[in-house]
């Protein structure tokens, strides 16, 4: 382990804290330094503890065993509210934000203006919100209802939350996970600016660059336990991810080129109108063939997810053709298109692809039940040998068959979704940011299996925000901007300032 | 605030102000003539315009003054309950017990009026004034609603199992405090100091009926708490993500068990004036009650499943029942029909409901 001795105070230590939760142990006798005034990294896999430890930080959660110093002074947690109290806060990775509330309504939550400590004083909060946005370089309405934001959107609203309130120490669990580059950049101009202000700041992140850019202190958790610690400029991404998966991140990365195969499916001028005027996606045209993976790449609003969306049949109001083998596809509905031979994983894992309270085999098979039956009813037998194959084919790591999906990682949920999808036998495979949100393991992992599925001779098609995934694993990558696009490049050809200048809004305009 | 640090702002200057506004407010889509969501909107009022109309069509006595009381007070009866029934749904929870609480409620007031209380072991039978006759039964309410919820939030049972007991609970205690009798004659005896319970159910104020009053005394006092202050929001916040509450450091089983203090108390107050309005307190009184206050609630656009909603909504689907209710006997539709009528109005409006959230969404969606 390398202990850092420096001139640097630690504000915030947490002391040989053990977490069980039923049986199991997510955190096993963990030390964990907040220098004070410092932007301070925390990495590990999924699973290794992380969430929980920023959550006992928080008072979300309470430890076992092992206790909190808060300079120099135990302290303990009973709730969010007391870490409240000692200026302790947090921005959660889930976001917890209120849908049916407008943006100003979930910032002040529980800490409301009020005239005459009885009324809201919905002015003062929606001028405050107007003036945080403001300084946030975004223009989000503070009477918006937050369910109506994107996903981005929604992490700017949770980041906001934290930044209303005066505080010491601000930890903050993968806030970049579904912003853009610029709204990134925007983040840490922030964060500088806090620890400018003498905030301590925890930092937990997936993206190495992120880390290299801003960290001053990196810890690293693996398998619940404690790695090691360091000052971020004495290391470097390979020791980062040597701690975390004892792996090289070389073999993170691989592409596999495939001999292509005929065409396999082909999109003629896809429109989606907005019914406010203007287009959400403008006259999208290309091909797929076999064997084949396709990056999709752009920013947020860019159209990525509504061209998904319209493949699969989700967006009644567009227009387009779409063929897929030579045979056009006139079905509107998701069932018809996935009949066809098109299959798709979601953005959104947890609201979206997952049957939350069903089990591994309930959760991959719900998509071809038919497949499954003798007679009137469910073959278990029929149904345990499929995902028992698909389980070993995939390598999910889970407890059984009937194990919860939520005792699942991150990526072992996200593979159980493919391989829901890998059983409705399709020809097109449409992943929506298939590696968001999982960590450097897992997305070795999914990687590996698309090089594989397209090996099989099944054609890809994945959208992704981090360029650095684009680039290695796409064979080509289309870029698009306002609804079009403004650029495709072949594997080869890619580059990641071509891709940015690509995505952004004047490639658009200038078409 | 302090801490947000400024940052410059390269190329903000040349973004639009124009915000697009997430709730549809009434005056905004005025203006805007969108007027098909104005029509959807303000659908219960609507829907309660056409009713009175039809029924002033069909019965010409429909529309007199002393008609429009008598189903305005009829009418606050179930507002009253919706009121409170409002806070248990907006949190995402239910309240199945509010039609036993209405009959346990009148009940305790019944008794403590008709026969006293009566201690055997001191030998005497006290007699209470009304105003402190009337206090006790809301405290009993009040009582009840605090075992709802606490049954609820301390041992994690779900809202709709857990005032399903008490559903049947209550109502075996309201039977039980007169072994199934009915309490009769509940004016009070000038020489024990008990009369005056029936102003309550009956008296006027200005010419007006109690009920109406006190149906808008706690109508305003409801729709203040609910849009205007702190507890209201959390209220609506619990019922849109109560993890995301819980982790705001809103003290979610406290809001919990008030909301279901609140909704007794509503019960028993509805309870008194429906035993001060007959006279006699029975046992059976409100029987089903909690599905009417249910019914109002979701005719009022309220989401059942928490979140989503308006107290003044209620108070109009509150309405909308009532005047259905009293409307189809007016002009003489058997009872039978009338059931089917009621049924098929309440589906209508959460079909219509559905309508709205999907336009809305739409839009909202082509928005962002």
């Amino acid at each position: 382990m390398t202990q850092t001795e420096g001139s640097d105070s630690v504000i915030l230590r947490a002391e040989r804290i053990t977490k069980i939760y039923d049986g199991t142990i997510a955190l096993n006798n963990v030390d964990f330094n907040v220098y004070r005034g410092k932007i301070n990294i925390l990495v590990g896999e999924n699973g290794a503890g992380k969430s929980t430890l920023m959550k006992i930080l928080a008072g979300a959660e309470q430890p076992t065993a092992g206790r909190l110093l808060l300079d120099g002074e135990t302290v303990e947690f009973k709730s969010p509210r007391d870490a409240a109290r000692h200026k302790i806060g947090i921005i959660y990775q889930e976001l917890s934000l209120f849908p049916n509330l407008t943006v100003a309504e979930n910032i002040f939550m529980n800490r409301e203006r009020t005239s005459y400590g009885v009324m809201i004083d919905s002015k003062a909060q929606q001028a405050e919100t107007r003036r945080l946005m403001e300084r946030l370089e975004q223009s989000i309405d503070p009477q918006e209802l937050v369910g109506n934001l994107r996903l981005g959107q929604q992490q700017i609203v949770e980041i906001a939350r934290a930044l209303i309130e005066d505080v010491r120490i601000l930890i903050m669990d993968e806030p970049t996970s579904a912003l853009t580059n610029a709204e990134v950049e925007m983040l840490f101009g922030i964060i500088r600016e806090l620890k400018a202000q003498g905030v301590s700041i925890v930092y937990i992140s997936h993206k190495m660059d992120e880390i290299q850019q801003i960290g001053d202190y990196i810890t690293v958790l693996r398998d619940s336990r404690l790695i090691a610690e360091a000052p971020v400029s004495a290391i470097d991404t390979s020791w980062i991810v040597t701690s975390m998966i004892g792996r090289d991140i070389q073999r993170v990365y691989v592409h596999e080129r495939h001999a292509f195969g005929r065409e396999r499916l082909r999109v003629e001028s896809m429109t989606l109108p907005r019914p406010e005027g203007g287009y959400l996606l403008d006259g999208v045209s290309f091909s797929l063939r076999g064997g084949e993976i396709l990056g999709l790449y752009g920013l947020m609003g860019a159209g990525r997810t509504e061209l998904l969306e319209c493949l699969m049949a989700l967006r009644p109001e567009a227009s387009g053709r779409v063929w897929i083998d030579g045979k056009e596809v006139k079905a509107s509905n998701i069932l018809q298109r996935m009949r066809q031979g098109l299959a798709f994983i979601p953005e959104d894992r947890q609201r979206e692809g997952l049957f939350q309270p069903l089990s591994v085999m309930d959760n991959i098979v719900i998509a071809s039940l038919s497949a499954y039956l003798r007679a009137f009813f469910l073959s278990a037998r029929k149904e345990k040998a499929a995902v028992t194959r698909l389980i070993d084919e995939l390598a999910i790591k889970a407890a059984g068959l009937q194990a919860p999906i939520t005792s699942l990682s991150g990526g072992n949920q996200q593979k159980v979704v493919v391989a829901r999808n890998l059983l409705t036998r399709p020809k097109v495979l449409l992943m929506d940011e298939p590696t968001r949100g999982i960590d450097i393991g897992a997305k070795a992992d999914m990687f590996r299996l698309m090089s594989q599925l397209a090996a099989e001779g099944l054609g890809i098609i994945f959208v992704s925000s981090e360029l650095r995934e684009v680039l290695a694993i796409a064979d080509r990558i289309l870029v698009l901007a306002k609804g079009r696009i403004t650029a495709t490049f072949t594997h080869e050809e890619a580059t990641e300032q071509a891709l940015v200048e690509a995505s952004s809004a004047l490639a658009a305009g200038a078409l | 605030m302090r801490n947000i640090p400024s940052t410059t702002r390269p190329g903000m200057e040349e973004q639009p102000v124009e915000h697009a506004r997430g709730r549809a407010n009434i005056l905004t889509l005025f203006q805007q003539r969108r007027f098909g969501m104005l029509l959807l909107q303000l659908r219960a009022f609507i829907a309660l315009f056409i009713i009175i109309v039809i029924f002033a069509f069909l019965s010409p006595s429909f529309l007199t003054v002393s008609d429009i009381i008598i189903n305005i007070d009829h009418a606050s009866i179930y507002a009253i309950l919706a009121i409170g029934s409002s806070f248990a749904i907006l949190t995402g929870g239910i309240d199945l017990s509010v039609g036993s609480i209405v009959g346990l409620a009148g009940m305790i007031a019944g008794g403590l009026i008709y026969q006293g209380l009566v201690l055997p072991m001191f030998g005497v039978v006290v007699y209470f004034n009304v105003w402190i006759i009337i206090l006790i039964a809301l405290l009993v309410g009040a009582l009840i609603g605090f075992i709802n919820g606490w049954i609820i939030t301390r041992f994690n049972v779900v809202p709709f199992i857990a005032t399903l007991g008490m559903l049947y609970a209550a109502r075996g205690l309201a039977l039980l405090t007169s072994n199934g009798a009915t309490f009769p004659n509940l004016s009070g005896d000038p020489t024990l100091g008990n009369t005056g319970f029936p102003f309550l159910g009956s008296g006027l104020i200005l010419g007006i009926p109690m009920p109406i009053w006190l149906m808008v005394v706690i109508g305003i006092i409801a729709a203040f708490v609910a849009k205007k202050t702190p507890f209201g929001r959390r209220v609506y916040g619990i019922g849109g993500n109560e993890r995301a509450a819980e982790l705001s450091g809103v003290r979610v089983n406290r809001v919990k068990l008030i909301v279901y203090i609140i909704s007794g108390v509503c019960a028993a107050l509805a309870g008194l004036i429906i035993a001060s309005q007959l006279q006699a307190a029975q046992p059976e009184a409100g029987d089903a009650y909690e599905l009417t206050a249910i019914a109002a609630v979701v005719l009022g656009g309220t989401s059942l499943f928490g979140g989503r909603g308006t107290i003044g909504g209620s108070i109009i689907g509150a309405f909308v029942i009532s005047v259905l209710s009293d409307g189809l006997v007016l002009i003489g539709v058997s009872a039978f029909w009338q059931m089917v009528i009621k049924g098929v109005v309440i589906v209508l409006a959460v079909v219509i409901d559905q309508v709205q959230v999907r336009i809305q969404r739409r839009a909202m969606l082509a928005k962002a």
